[in-house]
């Protein structure tokens, strides 16, 4: 019998597991020996050159950008998108009258939000390339229609403003998503809370320091390491959209990209897995850090 | 032991960390001795590479703006004379995502035309020996006129740009040449004169931005168009001698005085403000409609650009591409010097299974018949001497045609591009920087000497000279 319950278990786990084995942890084993070699990625050779890929790393510019403007998209990103997400959610639930109800339309407006997750975040590149034309993109053109032609710039082709620009275009196509995450944890709220601290006399903002945000901790907390991880690529908006790509002169490059264009146009597989790998480090340090950090203080709701 | 939770997972883990090291790795691909054993035939005047008649044959094409209907060409002339040959046929977009992985398992086809942005990089392929040498193809005789070698049918520099240390590689099948376009009936009825020299170009510009039109625009999404009238200006100037010690990676060839003039001439168009506003953020397609409204008048770009705009030309708008002013009266090159390369890259991978009839193939699609059929669909020059003749040509086409013709033996072509990917990235960087007025002429010729002797000292890059 307890054999036979081994058996069972084996026979329920080895396909998925060999197929993750194939599929998933075989490429990463090899992305990480590959990292070591001068693989071109056109021949059945490698050889091996030790650490050296990832000294070569240091002294390339190009991916020294990468990691400066990756860990600005890190900064900056996931704070706007679940500060302007936390605010639209608390809005949709306790922005009306009394400020424990709903504003009125709060379901329609949920779903507005939530359209830009609907694209292709390629389409979104491209459709907001075109709002940045400069000549007659649709920003420029409401900048001079409302009298601030001085603010029209070049947004794509400005070393200052393409990245900004870039930014602004992963929380515009985010926050939709974490608006609707945002609202369901609200939902779970019970709402005597919420009428206790009016009761109490506590103001919006007051019952959002208080009482909201202890208990959407954890959620925050998932939308912080899912938003650390989409800025730390980032690949799809900048290989469409900006200048180069990657530009100018490298404002909008990202790891991803030069990871890219190393492997796939410059034949340095080998190479190329060295960033991949340095990037894994990185992501994982980055969600065993966020994981880590919120651990504390968890509110028991009874 | 009954399995808990916790001996399963070890035991689960232990198993997938065991695995990988055991399971098959890319870079395993099997060596044969020889996949063409038994696939080649005997050679005589009629067979001269020596095909067997019944191999199979596998042809890969890029099917990009030009189809794939001029290979399917060839391929019905390859089966008329070798009857028992079956061709496999693929025309494809992305041909790298497709035969990466069969160089890497030795399994090629036996003819691929490497084209598209997809492309694999030609000078890794090339590193990785996984591609033929074509001189036997080059010295062969020509498939309809058997009096010359295919060679000596080639416009000039062709050969050249498939070659890598001394060995022919590729053999490029489209013509390209770089220049300035305008329309002719906009000149004409402004009575503007396309310029010979730089300062003409100035005086010129000046005249036209008076007229309310943008002197110039470029592609500014991707500076490498503009690159192209600049490295052209320098070649110019200082000759091939320029060109070769750029390609070679000499020390201080970018500070050579060619190219730090040709590099303050376009900080200067830019400085005067005769750079349409805006461009530097335009992609290609909307920087050429934008010339094509009549916002600008230059535009710089590739022989490619007449069919490229098929559908966005207004009507008469009789575009032309003119050869890059000089910049000095002591020019080594003269004006009507042209930057002139052949694309569409096809070759012959290493280990094909019947390489004879992939070169056999080559020599049948480089025949004056096949080029000719080619430049009457594409629209575009063919490599091959003469495709054109006795064929009505569009404005752009035949300015092209006339341009090569009147450039004679001058004509150039810069091979770091090809050779040294990331050397070709460093100089649009710079480039977009200059005529964006971020850099200086000085600072630019320094931060690309600068890569370029990165380059040259970095052991794990193949060099190349010529």
């Amino acid at each position: 019998m307890r054999y036979g319950r081994w058996r069972f278990l084996a026979g329920a786990l080895i396909p998925a597991l060999v197929l993750h084995v194939v599929f998933v942890l075989s490429p990463y084993a090899q992305a990480f020996y590959l990292s070591l070699t001068d693989w071109t990625g056109v021949a059945g050779e490698a050889h091996f050159v030790g650490a050296d890929n990832y000294r070569r790393l240091a002294g390339d510019s190009l991916f020294v950008d990468a990691v400066r403007n990756n860990a600005l998209l890190l900064v900056v990103v996931p704070l706007v998108t679940i500060a302007i997400g936390l605010f639209l959610a608390s809005m949709l639930h306790l922005g009306g009258r009394g400020g424990r109800r709903a504003v009125a339309g709060s379901g329609a407006y949920q779903i507005i939000y939530f359209f830009p997750q609907l694209l292709s975040l390629v389409v979104v590149a491209v459709l907001w390339g075109f709002v940045y034309n400069p000549n007659t993109g649709l920003l420029n053109g409401a900048l001079r229609a409302l009298g601030l032609g001085g603010m029209a710039a070049s947004w794509l082709a400005s070393p200052s403003l393409a990245l900004p620009a870039v930014m602004a275009v992963l929380v515009w196509s985010s926050v939709g998503f974490y608006v609707v995450l945002f609202s369901a944890a609200i939902d779970g709220i019970p709402v005597e809370l919420f009428e206790a601290a009016v009761l109490d006399g506590a103001g919006g903002w007051a019952t959002f320091r208080n009482v909201t945000l202890p208990l959407v901790r954890d959620t925050v907390q998932v939308a912080f390491v899912y938003l650390g991880i989409a800025a730390l690529d980032a690949f799809a908006v900048v290989q469409v959209m900006t200048v180069g790509p990657g530009g100018p002169d490298g404002a909008t490059e990202v790891i991803g990209l030069s990871l890219y264009r190393n492997a796939f146009q410059y034949g340095k597989f080998g190479y190329a897995s060295a960033m991949g790998v340095a990037l894994f480090f990185a992501t994982l340090t980055l969600a065993v850090f966020a994981l880590r950090g919120g651990r504390r203080s968890t509110v028991e709701v009874s | 032991m009954s399995p808990t939770r916790r001996t399963l997972i070890r035991t689960a883990l232990t198993a997938g960390a065991a695995v990988p090291l055991l399971s098959a790795c890319v870079t395993g691909g099997s060596d044969d001795d020889d996949p063409a054993a038994g696939n080649t035939g005997a050679k005589s005047a009629d067979n001269p590479l020596g095909v067997k008649a019944d191999a199979p044959l596998e042809v890969v094409i890029f099917k990009g703006g030009y189809g794939d209907d001029y290979a399917k060409h060839a391929e019905t002339l390859y089966t008329q004379k070798y009857a028992g040959a079956k061709i496999d046929h693929k025309g494809l977009q992305k041909v790298g995502v497709a035969l990466q992985p069969r160089f890497v398992a030795n399994t090629p086809p036996d003819v691929v035309d490497n084209t598209g942005a997809d492309r694999l990089d030609i000078a890794v392929l090339v590193g990785a020996k996984q591609v033929s040498d074509l001189t036997t193809l080059l010295d062969a005789p020509a498939f309809d006129d058997p009096s010359k070698k295919l060679r000596d049918t080639l416009l000039p520099g062709v050969v050249d740009d498939g070659t890598f240390d001394k060995v022919p590689r590729t053999l490029n099948f489209t013509y390209t040449v770089w220049g300035l376009w305008y329309s002719k009936k906009l000149f004409a009825a402004k009575g503007w004169a396309y310029p010979k020299t730089w300062d003409d170009m100035l005086a010129l510009c000046a005249t036209i931005k008076a007229a309310g039109v943008a002197p110039w625009t470029y592609q500014g999404k991707y500076p490498e168009y503009i690159n192209d009238p600049l490295l052209s200006m320098a070649a110019k100037t200082g000759g091939l001698e320029l060109v070769k010690a750029v390609d070679n990676l000499e020390p201080n060839a970018w500070k050579a005085p060619g190219l730090v003039s040709a590099a303050e001439a376009f900080a200067e168009l830019a400085a005067k403000g005769y750079i349409m506003a805006g461009s530097e953020a335009l992609s290609h397609t909307e920087a050429q409609a934008a010339w094509c409204q009549g916002k600008a008048a230059f535009i710089p770009c590739g022989s490619w650009l007449e069919s490229e705009q098929k559908g966005v030309t207004p009507d008469g708008f009789d575009m032309v591409m003119g050869p890059v002013p000089s910049r000095t009266a002591s020019d080594q090159l003269k004006q009507t010097a042209v930057q002139a390369a052949s694309s569409e890259s096809f070759l012959v991978p290493a280990k094909a299974k019947n390489p004879a009839g992939g070169m056999e193939y080559l020599r049948i699609l480089f025949s004056k018949q096949s080029a000719k059929a080619f430049a009457q669909s594409a629209g575009t020059l063919p490599a091959v001497a003469g495709a054109t003749d006795g064929l009505t040509l569009s404005s752009g086409l035949s300015s092209v045609r006339d341009a090569v013709q009147t450039a004679g033996p001058e004509t150039f072509t810069y091979r770091f591009r090809t050779w040294y990917a990331p050397l070709a990235k460093a100089v649009d960087d710079a480039t977009g920087e200059l005529v964006n007025k971020r850099i200086t002429a000085a600072q630019w010729s320094d931060r690309i000497q600068k890569a370029a002797d990165g380059i040259a000292k970095d052991s794990s890059v193949q060099k190349y000279t010529r």
